[in-house]
C-alpha cells in the first residue's frame, strides 16, 4: 500500500500492474496530470497524430500480441475520436482498455468545455464502461476493466476519469482478486452436448469445420489442427478466422462467404454437419440465410452464449472456449474412422475445379502484390485496409499461423489498417509488418506517417492504388449500371511526396517486375515507407456472391 | 407471445440506460419496464414484459445476461410466478355519471383517491387484463388521463435477492 498518491499517479501504477508496457494516445486539458505522470513513468506513450489512430494502433497491438492494447484520449473531442476505433475493437472482440479524461465532476451535465458523455456515447460499443467517481474507485476499475477486456468473449472497456479524480488524493492498494458478482466469463463445457456434438461427427459423411475469430482468441489454432485431421473435415476459416488453420494445409478451403472460394461454399451448400467454432454466421459469411447449407445439421461451439441461434438454427449448441471445446471433443471422439474420402475427394476436385485466378498482363495485378508479398515474406504480419485490398490480402497470401492477418472484419472500417500495423508492429517488433492499403483507406489515417516516423516504428505500407474507391466502383460497374457516382479519386495525391513530406521513404511501382524490387527496397530500408503500387485499375474481386444471393450464386470471371 | 422477465441488477447508475438502449437497439419490443430497489439496497430489480416469439426471448435473455451490471436474469412462467400492476385513472363525471362510476370501482376492488367536481381519480391494482377491463368499463364516461406502472412481479419460490446476489450466478 502507498499512502497519499494522486488519481493519475494510482492510474499509471494501476496499468503498471497490470504489465502495461505501451500505450498509444493523444493529450489535452484534461488528461494534464495523467500524462505529466507519464513523463517519468517507465511505460512507453506512442503520441499519435489523431485519438482514432490511437484505438486502431491499440487493437493492432492486442490483435499481433494476444495482450489488450490501452490507448488514452482526453475529454470531448478526444473521447469522440476514439469512437470509430472502439466500435471496430467490440465488432471483432478486441481487448482493449480505453481511458478518457473528463471534466471535473462538478461540471458534469452542464455541457461544460469539451465535456460529452462518453460513456453514454460509448454504451452500444464497449463491453462495459466505467466513469470513475472517486479516486478510491481507480485500482479496482482498472483492476476490473482489464479482466472484463480480456476473458470470455473479449471487447473493450472505456474508463472516464474526470480530471479533480486525477488530482485527488487517495491510499493506493492494488486488489489481488476479481469480486464481480455479476460477471463469470466461463461456464463449464455441458458434457451431453458434447456427445451429441461427437455422434453427429461421427455419423457425418459430409462435415465442413467453419472456423473463426474464437480460434485464434482463445489459442486453438493446434487444437483444431488435431481435430481436424482426426475427423478429416474440409476446413473453412472466416476473415477473423485467417491464420487459425495453414492455408497450406491439403484441409484447407479458403474462406466462406461473399468473396470465399467457391469450394469453400460449394462445400457448405452441399455438406450435412457445419461444425462452427468461435463463428457468428455474419451475413457476409451465410448469404441468403434462408439457403444457407440446406442439408446440414449444424453444432455452433461459442463462448457467448447470446451467438448461438441468433442467426441460424442449430442442432447441437456447445457454449464454451475453443481450445476446450475441441480438446475435449477430440478425446471423446478419438479412434474414429471417418466416412469422409469421397467426400474430400469431390472437394479435392471443385478446388481443381476453381481455383482463385486473374489474368496477368503488362500492368501491375494487385494480386500480384499479395503474391510477391507472400513469396518474400511468408512470415509477415499482414494487416488490411477495407475494400478490394482487404479481399485479395485475404486470397493471394497464405496465412498459416494465428494473429498474421489483422483487419476490420465487422465493421469493415477503411483507415483501419495503417494505424493497426503500427500497433502491431510495436508489440511485434521481431516481425516484418506490412499493411496491404486502398489509396481511399490511406487517406484515412495517413497523418499517422508522422507517428511512424516520430516514434521509429517502421511499418510498410503497399498501397494498391486503383484511383477508385475500388470496392464500392467495383459495386457501381456490377449493379448499377456504372454509374460511378464519387467513387473516382485518381491523380488527387501523390503518395511519394507525401510519404516525403513526412521525412518517410516514399517509393512507387509501375511495372511487374518492379513489385519485388521495391517491396525489399521498403522492407530493407528499416524506416516507415509507403509504397504506390499503380496498378491495373480495371481488376475486380472475384469470386463474388451478390448480397442477399445464396452463396452458391456465384459471379466469377470468366 | 408475451414474456415476463426479472432481472437483479447492481444499483448503479446508468444500469436503466443500458438496459433500455439493449433492447432498442436490437429491435426487442419492450411492454413495460418497471424498476426499483430490492430488499438489498445495491440490487435493483427490472420487471420486463416482452412481446416476441421464443427466439426472440432466448435472445433477449442472453443478451441481458452479457451485460456486466445484470446480476440475475431469468424468465417468470404465468405459473410460478405473480404479477401486479398499478394504474392511475382521471375519469371524467358529472352528478349523473359520479355514482357509477363508483359502484364499479367498487365492483374492481379498486380506489377512489382524489375527487374534484368533475373528475375522479381511481386507482387499480391487478393483472394486466383487470386493469385493462377497468379501462375499457371507465371509456364510456371518459377518461381524462391515465397511467400504468407496468408489470412487477416475482418468482413464488423462497428465494430472495440476497441469495441470489451472493450467489452472482447467471442463468
Ligand atoms: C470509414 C468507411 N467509410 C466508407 C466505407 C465504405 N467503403 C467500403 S470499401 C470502400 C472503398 C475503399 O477504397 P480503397 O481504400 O481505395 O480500396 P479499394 O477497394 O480500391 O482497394 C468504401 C468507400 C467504409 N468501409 N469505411
Ligand atoms: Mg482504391
Amino acid at each position: 500500500m502507498t499512502n497519499n498518491i494522486t488519481g493519475a499517479k494510482a492510474l499509471i501504477e494501476s496499468l503498471k500492474k497490470e504489465n502495461v508496457e505501451v500505450i498509444f494516445g493523444y493529450p489535452g486539458g484534461a488528461m494534464l496530470p495523467i500524462y505529466d505522470e507519464l513523463y517519468d513513468a517507465d511505460i512507453r506513450h506512442i503520441l499519435v497524430r489523431h485519438e482514432q489512430a490511437a484505438a486502431h494502433a491499440a487493437d493492432g497491438y492486442a490483435r499481433a500480441t494476444g495482450k489488450t492494447g490501452v490507448c488514452f484520449a482526453t475529454s470531448g473531442p478526444g473521447g469522440t475520436n476514439l469512437v470509430t476505433g472502439i466500435a471496430t475493437a467490440y465488432m471483432d472482440s478486441v481487448p482493449i482498455v480505453a481511458v478518457t479524461g473528463q471534466v471535473p465532476r462538478s461540471l458534469l451535465g452542464v455541457d461544460a468545455f469539451q465535456e460529452a458523455d462518453i460513456t453514454g456515447i460509448t454504451m452500444p460499443i464497449t463491453k462495459h464502461n466505467y466513469l470513475i467517481k472517486k479516486a478510491e474507485e481507480i485500482p479496482r476499475v482498472v483492476k476490473e476493466a482489464f479482466y472484463i477486456a480480456s476473458t470470455g468473449r473479449p471487447g473493450p472497456v472505456l474508463i472516464d476519469i474526470p480530471k479533480d479524480v486525477t488530482t485527488d488524493l487517495l491510499d493506493f492498494n492494488y486488489p489481488e482478486e476479481i469480486n464481480l458478482r455479476s460477471y463469470k466469463p466461463v461456464a463449464a463445457v455441458n458434457i451431453e452436448q458434447l456427445k451429441q456434438a461427437a455422434s453427429l461427427i461421427k455419423a457425418s459423411e459430409k462435415p465442413v469445420i467453419y472456423a473463426g475469430g474464437g480460434i485464434i482468441i482463445s489459442h486453438a489454432a493446434e487444437e483444431l489442427l488435431q481435430f481436424a485431421e482426426l475427423i478429416a473435415a474440409p476446413v473453412t476459416a472466416t476473415l477473423m478466422g485467417k491464420g487459425a488453420f495453414p492455408d497450406t494445409h491439403p484441409l484447407s478451403v479458403g474462406m466462406p462467404g461473399m468473396h470465399g472460394t467457391k469450394y469453400a461454399n460449394y462445400a457448405i451448400q452441399e455438406s450435412d454437419l457445419i461444425i462452427a467454432v468461435g463463428a457468428r454466421f455474419d451475413d457476409r459469411v451465410t448469404g441468403k440465410i434462408e439457403s444457407f447449407a440446406p442439408s446440414a445439421k449444424i453444432i455452433h461451439i461459442d463462448i457467448d452464449p447470446a451467438e448461438i441461434r441468433k442467426n441460424v438454427r442449430v442442432d447441437v449448441p456447445v457454449v464454451g472456449d475453443a481450445k476446450t471445446v475441441l480438446t475435449k471433443l477430440t478425446a471423446l471422439i478419438k479412434q474414429h474412422q471417418p466416412k469422409t474420402s469421397r467426400w474430400l475427394g469431390r472437394v479435392n476436385k471443385w478446388k481443381k475445379e476453381f481455383p482463385l485466378h486473374y489474368k496477368k498482363n503488362d500492368m501491375i495485378k494487385p494480386q500480384y502484390v499479395v503474391e510477391s508479398i507472400y513469396e518474400l515474406y511468408p512470415d509477415a504480419i499482414i494487416v488490411t485496409e477495407v475494400g478490394q485490398n482487404q479481399m485479395w490480402a485475404e486470397q493471394y497470401f497464405k496465412y498459416t499461423k494465428p494473429r498474421t492477418f489483422i483487419s476490420s472484419g465487422g465493421l469493415g472500417t477503411m483507415g483501419y489498417g495503417f494505424p493497426a500495423a503500427i500497433g502491431a508492429k510495436v508489440g511485434r517488433p521481431d516481425a516484418t509488418v506490412i499493411d496491404i492499403a486502398g489509396d481511399g483507406s490511406f487517406q484515412m489515417n495517413s497523418q499517422e506517417i508522422a507517428t511512424a516516423v516520430q516514434s521509429e516504428i517502421p511499418v510498410v505500407v503497399a498501397i494498391l492504388n486503383n484511383g477508385y474507391l475500388g470496392m464500392v466502383h467495383q459495386w457501381q460497374e456490377l449493379f448499377f449500371e456504372e454509374r460511378y457516382s464519387s467513387t473516382v479519386i485518381e491523380e488527387s495525391v501523390d503518395f511519394v511526396k507525401l510519404a516525403e513530406a513526412y521525412n518517410a521513404v516514399g517509393l512507387r511501382a509501375v511495372k511487374p517486375e518492379d513489385v519485388k524490387p521495391i517491396l525489399k527496397e521498403a522492407v530493407e530500408s528499416g524506416k516507415p515507407t509507403i509504397i504506390d503500387f499503380i496498378i491495373d485499375k480495371t481488376e475486380n474481386v472475384f469470386p463474388m456472391v451478390p448480397a442477399g444471393a445464396a452463396i452458391n450464386e456465384i459471379i466469377d470471371l470468366e | 407471445m408475451r414474456h415476463t422477465i426479472a432481472a437483479l441488477v447492481e444499483n448503479r447508475p446508468g444500469v436503466l440506460t443500458k438496459v433500455s438502449g439493449l433492447f432498442s437497439r436490437r429491435r426487442f419490443n419492450i411492454e413495460s419496464l418497471a424498476v426499483g430497489v430490492t430488499e438489498r439496497p445495491d440490487v435493483s430489480r427490472i420487471t420486463i414484459v416482452v412481446a416476441g416469439d421464443d427466439t426472440v426471448l432466448e435472445q433477449v435473455l442472453k443478451q441481458l445476461n452479457k451485460l456486466i451490471d445484470i446480476i440475475h436474469v431469468t424468465k417468470l412462467s404465468p405459473k410460478n410466478s405473480v404479477s401486479r400492476e398499478l394504474a392511475l385513472i382521471k375519469v371524467g363525471v358529472d352528478s349523473a355519471t359520479r355514482s357509477e362510476v363508483m359502484q364499479i370501482v367498487d365492483v374492481f376492488r379498486a380506489k377512489i383517491i382524489d375527487v374534484a367536481a368533475d373528475s375522479l381519480i381511481v386507482e387499480v391494482t391487478g393483472d394486466r387484463s383487470k386493469i385493462t377491463a377497468m379501462e375499457h368499463l371507465l371509456s364510456q364516461f371518459g377518461i381524462k388521463e391515465l397511467v400504468r406502472t407496468g408489470d412487477i412481479a416475482l418468482h413464488r419460490s423462497s428465494t430472495t435477492a440476497e441469495d441470489i446476489a451472493n450467489q452472482g450466478e447467471v442463468n
